[in-house]
């Protein structure tokens, strides 16, 4: 019959649409990255079950604190942030009061007060004039979303994190430009930021720079995607309740369609 | 007779006055729609959920969005982090256009295959090919709110499009820019329209549903409708079968918006709008790929501008483009072949969108955009004096085939 062939070729013509519409999009994305290729690591967060790894994170954050946020702010986190990667109300207090802040008096007047957990992390430079001037006019990018921003970024990170290596005979090195072997151009105005004992950690992690560049990696994917871990697991319920949906509303369109298909 | 049909007092001594009960009644309930609408028909009713999906959404981040090039990258990102559910908000909306593009896209194709666009609906189909030019400009000026790198560079990019046309078009860019680049009132404006667009697509859609149902819906066989043996109300039948595609829908939707949020999206656009550090590729969305290596194939920019444009234009003339009498692909061997020759050539021509204007891709992208005219231009009016359709069922309800002289009778009266 005429119905039930066009069905089946339906069925068929649908997965092909949709498998072309997802094919054409990743080339898309695909076509607009580099073309050096960096080691895929087995990030926790990665997959659709995937979460952070608190300890990783925390190591993380002091990593970023100890070594990159002497150039690299990161603006649009705040300090009250940080109780989502396990730390108590106390210790963000203090985290916070460490940084100070400028603020008016109500005499009108320019104070410096301590940093509170309300507020957004304290860049190095008061403005992006300032951190070329200080950078040897390479401006060192705010990291708040370096994650999302870049091509596969944890990845890419990683591997720019550890890419610093000699560079080849006949590449010349300008000064106050380092060779990275990750880097579209591989001239990078960031000096390597990691060597071996580069941070002492709390918990007795051996600080490598391979350590370190996963640490910080996963505290910033964190700092990128703060929803990431609520989003899976909202996730997980909808698309529980959907499939739940599907099957019922497909046996309810069988049961009133049967006489019609019977007919 | 309306006392029959309701029992709610209430409802009845309302529709007594204002009888909207009785269209709904009529339109949504006892509509008849032919009986063997396959799976693809399911997209009209999913474009529109779409395009209510994507307001609701759109309302609710307005609310937390300032259209100002120092705040909108940062507002967009406290939606993101500080409002509650605002990344779920967010990202439904965000890939909702992509989607909602997705079922377009294949409602499209859908009304090609099988002729739909043929009399007595040729003004449905328009009407769906200036909902598509809407959703196009919406979704450009939606891209441009989040004021990332590409928001911007596509800006500067599609709107500069229009300094190619002679003599007017320097002016007609400061006009639309608002100034002498794209800046802060660049983004009001596009803020502006990308908010009361949808609502005017809301109102072509309502044009397009009653230009639909005076007909009602084509369907595979693309024959029409002979007596109520061929047709089921429209509930429940349809609305099952509609929950069911939107329940497929969702599920799919789902995934992209809890699982891979930014699949869709370019990386570039987290990195908030520079005017002085160019990205390395500018391209547009997904949706706009096939359009956008059109307008790279041709050498000229003037040329590439009409060629890009002429390929939605050809999509308004297409009703008396086809001359065949005949609607449905089922019944047109070569029609058929050549569909898919479309279609793939739309495929290629979005994947040489992608990829850098240079080499083999130049070529490509030429032959396919030749292709893409010569389908219209060329095929669909000389196909009929060379095809030999196939004989059409004498009903819907009754696919049996009649001679040759009865399908051709019937052929006949269609293209009346």
């Amino acid at each position: 019959m005429i119905k039930g062939s066009s069905c089946f070729f339906s069925n068929n013509i649908f997965k092909l649409l949709f498998s072309l519409v997802i094919i054409c999009s990743s080339n898309f994305s695909l076509a607009a990255g580099e073309k050096i290729s960096y080691p895929q690591l087995n990030w926790t967060f990665s997959g659709i079950l995937g979460t952070f790894d608190r300890a990783s994170q925390q190591r993380g954050l002091q990593v970023y604190k100890e070594v990159c946020s002497g150039c690299h702010g990161m603006r649009l986190l705040a300090y009250r942030n940080l109780k989502s990667i396990g730390y108590n109300d106390d210790e963000i207090k203090a985290f916070a009061a460490e940084n100070s802040v400028n603020t008016i008096n109500d005499d009108g007047e320019v104070v410096e007060r301590q940093a509170r957990p309300s507020d957004k992390f304290v860049s190095p430079y008061p403005n992006d004039k300032a951190a070329r001037a200080a950078n040897g006019g390479a401006y060192p990018p705010d990291l708040s979303l370096i994650v999302k921003a870049r091509p596969d970024g944890a990845n890419y990170l990683h591997a720019l994190l550890t890419g610093y290596v000699d560079a080849p005979a006949e590449k010349k090195v300008p000064d106050g430009m380092y060779y990275n072997k990750y880097y579209s151009g591989n001239l990078i105005g960031m000096p390597q930021p990691l060597y071996d004992d580069g941070v002492e950690y709390a918990d007795g992690t051996k600080a490598t720079p391979d350590q370190m560049a996963k640490d910080v990696t996963a505290f910033l994917a964190w700092a990128s995607e703060p929803e990431m871990e609520d989003r899976k697991r909202l996730g997980i319920s909808v698309m529980l309740f959907l499939l739940l949906l599907t099957a019922l509303s497909y046996f309810a369109m069988k049961q009133i369609w049967a006489p019609i298909k019977n007919q | 007779m309306s006392k029959s049909k309701f029992k709610n007092p209430v409802v009845k001594w309302i529709d007594h006055r204002l009888p909207v009960f009785s269209f709904m009644d009529h339109e949504l309930n006892h509509y008849p729609t032919p009986k063997n609408l396959n799976y693809f028909w399911n997209f009209g009713s999913l474009a529109g959920f779409a395009l209510v999906t994507m307001i609701i959404t759109g309302i609710v981040l307005s609310m937390n969005y300032t259209a100002h090039v120092d705040y909108a990258f940062d507002s967009v990102e406290r939606i993101m982090r500080d409002v509650n559910h605002g990344w779920l908000i967010r990202y439904i909306h965000m890939n909702g256009a992509s989607f909602f593009f997705i079922v377009v896209y294949i409602h499209i194709f859908r009304g090609l295959y099988y002729g739909s666009y043929k009399a007595p609906r040729e003004l449905l189909w328009i009407l769906g090919v200036l909902i598509l030019l809407l959703m196009m400009a919406t979704a450009f000026m939606g891209y441009v709110l989040p004021w990332g790198q590409m928001s911007f560079w596509g800006a500067t990019v599609i709107t500069n499009l229009f300094s190619a046309i002679p003599l007017v078009g320097e002016s007609i860019v400061t006009w639309l820019w608002g100034g002498f680049s794209v800046d802060n009132s660049t983004l009001n404006r596009f803020f502006s329209l990308h908010f009361v667009l949808p609502f005017v697509i809301v109102g072509v859609v309502i044009l397009h549903l009653v230009a639909l149902h005076r007909f009602g819906s084509n369907n595979p066989i693309g024959i029409d409708v002979r007596g109520t043996q061929d047709t089921v109300p429209f509930s429940p039948y349809y609305t099952i079968k509609d929950l069911f595609g939107l329940s497929v829908f969702l599920s799919f939707f789902a995934a992209a918006v809890f699982f891979f949020p930014n699949f869709m999206g370019h990386p570039d656009n987290y990195i908030e709008a520079n005017p002085m550090v160019t990205p390395a590729h500018i391209v547009p969305e997904w949706y706009f790929l096939p359009f956008y290596a059109i307008l790279r194939a041709v050498p000229d920019k003037l040329g590439g501008v009409l060629f890009m444009f002429g390929a939605i234009a050809v999509l308004f003339i297409l009703p008396w483009l086809d001359r065949s009498p005949v609607r449905s692909s089922q019944f047109r061997p070569i029609f058929k072949i050549f569909f898919w020759i479309l279609f793939l050539d739309c495929i290629l021509l979005g994947y040489l969108g992608a990829m850098p204007a240079e080499g083999i891709y130049v070529i490509l992208s030429r032959i396919a955009t030749a292709y893409y005219f010569f389908h219209f231009l060329i095929l669909f009016p000389l196909l009929p004096y060379i095809e030999k359709t196939k004989p059409l069922p004498i009903s819907i309800s009754e696919p049996v085939l009649g001679g040759g002289a009865t399908a051709s009778a019937f052929a006949m009266r269609e293209k009346k």
